[in-house]
């Protein structure tokens, strides 16, 4: 969408406190699963129309500021609501214990969330390429003028896909619950990673976005294996580096 | 200054913008690049400023070989442009435009101190009043008719006192009495300044154009007097007939 | 363009008058204010550094701070290693910050816009995980603590000591009204004005025969230096150095500063860096919710204001 949106972490983190809330009030995670992305998705929806419209023609910087001022908004909510303290919540029944594959433990948890995400990228790999609403938003992104000209609704295209993006950094926020630490600043912590994963993969590619996770992902676990206390500086230098050498990141479009 | 381009290549993808494209343009001389929409005359003159880096070829500049130098080292080397879009500093006035390219030509942009510069006023103030545009002064850009931008623009492009000028469509859209001041303008230059011109208002091009460099597709088709690119059939046949 | 309504006499002297008035802050004014206002001195140095680079040379960075942090840094060490001279220990700031800035300027200027905003969050976030990391250098988390006030020679003589809220109050002040005078001659020189037509319009520029990534380095590595300078101040200041100073979160801050105050105008981010420390550490006294406040404001006046209070003011 050609958005930058700061603000995305703490759609995470308002998914991850929904998580605990539902959790807390029905003991029940699966809920959580599906009320969280959908609330966030409206919530999305709604700063769409009214904040984000008038930001597309201001260019980056303004996004920058308009989201950032959100963050410290909703940091701040999140605080007032539930405190400072960290909370968690435990992994639903029946995803709780160990599972041995192929002659290694690997905990039912984890395998849990690398299924979600494969169906996550599967869907939006082939969802971006192959589906009409997927052609409908390139082609808004490309050229949002021409696209209105030619009949698509271009903001009504926008703020579902806002609201679709939402929704999903709220299901990462409650997929994430069980696993890490619910805390007021997990969306700066998730934020940067993401923000690097987005950049070095290429700005508005989906398949450049599934790369630099993987890249990421696995340049940290090395990186903590071998030298723990540069983990995070690692994925820094690969990420300046591959922007010095290819600017729009490894897959990225030209800008 | 001669300006010069061989085997001028420039793809995007699939797409061949100009395709072995040769051009030599003599020191001194005033040629005109016309050709339909499309052509590659854009690209051509974007390629030749350093705007563009061809796919292959060369560009040579005042006998240098100028293929790898940026654009502003060729700038430096005495090439001035206009562009086809009015490329102004829109939140500044008319006069701060022109100030600004006679302070870059005179590179005087490292010193930190600021001082009253009369010289530079008073070249700004000649340079606009040459213009027709001297009234305009203290209008900002942004707010100029369509006309004046256009003016303006080549007013910028000679305030660097090039020794060779890429003019892209500069009669675009004015009205009869800019477009009577800009030809005058551009005919009053020395003698030894090399002019390339894109252009699609025919009269200007014969008015001021000494040879004519016909693009089509990418491809040059013909390049001679203005006689014998009128007399080429391959050129009648692109214009339907319109020369 | 760039405050043309300072150059006159009228404007000259209101200033003037205000400059006074904030150096005869340590006089009347309780403790806890002239602390908040020496802070809001210090982050509006931060603040200038940023306009020249935002405002004057259209350069988003979402990595300022770390060039802050880097000038603290320098200058905990420095003081820690017993030198206590005034200007050394401002200097070494600002010549750490831009040696710093050199490196990663270098790389960061090769882009632009989205790009240049990640690059420069990649390599504050860099040095923030080195900050957190070096601990044999840095002390890590802890930070390094203990700095010492700096010693002048004549303040000795006319028994100042800056350990007194009111004298390094008006060090600060006096560094603030330096910056702003050397960023107002730098914004109306011809470097200023080449930066700002780099900023308008970089292409025409380059037609112009203009290498407009040399300026740009210019002003990142002096907008660097000035932020070093603060952080030496805030060093100081606390007498601390810890890497949250580094965190992309205070360039966050310092961007509110200076959109709220009003960019190109250098007196906006002074007015910005106030109202933001102020929210910071006055509000934070009385009301809980300070950073909710704050956000919203800086979303109404990113969304209202794009001018920023300078804007507000020119249009009454």
């Amino acid at each position: 969408m050609d958005v930058l949106n700061l603000a995305h972490g703490s759609f995470y983190m308002v998914g991850a406190y929904i998580a605990y809330s539902v959790v807390v009030a029905t003991n029940s995670f699966w809920l959580a699963f599906v009320v969280a992305p959908l609330l966030l998705a409206l919530l999305g929806a709604a700063l769409e129309v009214v904040f984000f419209r008038r930001l597309y023609r201001h260019g980056h910087l303004a996004q920058v500021l308009l989201t950032f001022g959100f963050t410290l908004v909703f940091v701040d909510l999140v605080r007032a609501q539930f405190g400072p303290t960290t909370r968690s919540i435990p992994p639903p029944p029946g995803l709780g214990g160990a599972v041995e594959l192929f002659g290694a433990t690997f905990s039912s948890y984890s395998l849990f969330v690398l299924g979600v995400a494969i169906a996550v990228g599967a869907l939006l790999l082939l969802g971006w390429r192959f589906s009409r609403v997927g052609a409908v938003l390139r082609a808004g992104v490309e050229d949002k003028e021409m696209a209105g000209l030619l009949g698509v609704d271009v903001p009504r295209v926008f703020t579902f896909t806002f609201a679709f993006g939402a929704g999903l950094a709220g299901l990462a926020g409650v997929v994430a619950a069980p696993e890490f630490a619910i805390y007021p600043g997990m969306d700066a912590s998730v934020l940067i990673l993401a923000l690097v994963v987005v950049v070095l993969g290429g700005l508005g590619s989906i398949e450049g976005a599934i790369l630099g996770a993987l890249i990421v992902g696995l340049g940290y676990v090395i990186g903590t294996t071998l030298f723990p206390q540069f983990a995070i500086g690692l994925i820094f230098a690969v990420m300046a580096a591959v922007l010095v050498l290819r600017p729009s990141g490894l897959l990225g479009r030209r800008p | 200054m001669e300006v010069s381009a061989s085997g001028l290549t420039v793809r995007f993808g699939a797409l061949a913008a100009l395709n072995q494209v040769d051009l030599e343009v003599a020191a001194g001389e005033r040629r005109a690049v016309i050709g339909p929409n499309g052509a590659g005359k854009t690209t051509l003159l974007n390629a030749i400023a350093g705007e563009l880096r061809p796919t292959e070829g060369s560009i040579r500049l005042g006998g240098r070989d100028a293929t790898r130098l940026p654009a502003w080292r060729r700038a430096r080397l005495g090439l001035g442009r206009t562009f086809q879009r009015s490329t102004l500093f829109s939140r500044l006035t008319v006069a701060e435009n022109v100030a600004l390219a006679v302070r870059a030509r005179d590179r005087k942009g490292w010193r930190f101190w600021p001082v009253r510069d009369r010289p530079l006023e008073d070249e700004v103030a000649r340079r606009l009043a040459a213009g027709g545009i001297a009234h305009l002064a203290n209008r900002q850009a942004a707010r100029l008719g369509h006309g004046e931008r256009r003016i303006l623009e080549v007013e910028l492009a000679l305030a660097a006192s090039p020794s060779a000028l890429l003019l892209d469509e500069p009669m675009a859209g004015l009205s009869g009495d800019e477009r009577r001041t800009t030809l005058e303008r551009l005919g009053a230059l020395p003698d030894d300044v090399t002019v390339v011109i894109v252009e699609h208002d025919l009269d200007a091009v014969f008015a001021l154009a000494k040879r004519i460099t016909v693009l089509d597709h990418g491809v040059k088709i013909a390049d001679g007097t203005p006689t014998e690119v009128r007399a080429n059939a391959r050129v009648q046949e692109v214009y339907l007939g319109a020369i | 363009m760039i405050l043309g309504r300072l150059t006159s006499a009228r404007n000259a002297a209101l200033l003037a008058v205000l400059a006074l008035g904030l150096a005869s802050v340590p006089l009347w004014a309780p403790r806890f204010w002239i602390y908040i206002a020496t802070q809001a001195l210090i982050f509006a140095v931060f603040a200038m550094s940023l306009d020249l680079l935002l405002g004057y040379a259209g350069l988003p960075s979402l990595g300022h701070a770390a060039f802050y942090g880097v000038g603290a840094y320098a200058c905990a060490l420095l003081a820690l290693r017993q030198v206590d001279g005034l200007f050394p220990l401002l200097l070494v700031g600002g010549v750490a910050a831009a040696i710093v800035a050199m490196p990663i300027g270098a790389l960061s200027l090769r882009t632009s816009g989205v790009y240049f905003l990640m690059l420069t969050l990649a390599f504050a976030q860099m040095l923030w995980g080195l900050a957190v990391n070096w601990v044999s250098l840095t002390r890590g988390t802890d930070g390094l603590i203990g700095i010492p006030r700096p010693t002048l020679v004549g303040l000795d003589a006319l028994e100042i000591s800056l350990y007194e809220r009111g004298a390094f109050f008006v060090l600060c002040l006096v560094v603030a009204v330096l910056t702003f005078a050397v960023l107002q001659v730098l914004a109306r020189s011809p470097f200023g004005k080449t930066l700002e037509g780099i900023r308008e319009n970089e292409t025409r520029m380059r037609a112009l025969g203009v290498p407009t990534f040399r300026y740009r380095f210019a002003a990142f590595v002096v907008a660097a230096g000035i932020a070093g300078v603060a952080g030496s101040l805030a060093a100081m200041s606390n007498g601390y150095a810890t890497p949250d100073l580094l965190y992309w979160t205070a360039s966050g801050f310092g961007l509110v500063a200076v959109v709220v105050g009003g960019t190109r105008s250098l007196i906006g981010p002074v007015l910005g860096a106030f109202v933001v420390l102020v929210a910071q550490l006055g509000l934070s006294t009385y009301v809980d919710r300070w950073e909710l406040i704050l956000g919203a404001l800086f979303i109404g006046f990113v969304l209202f204001v794009p001018g920023g209070l300078v804007g507000l003011v020119r249009r009454t």
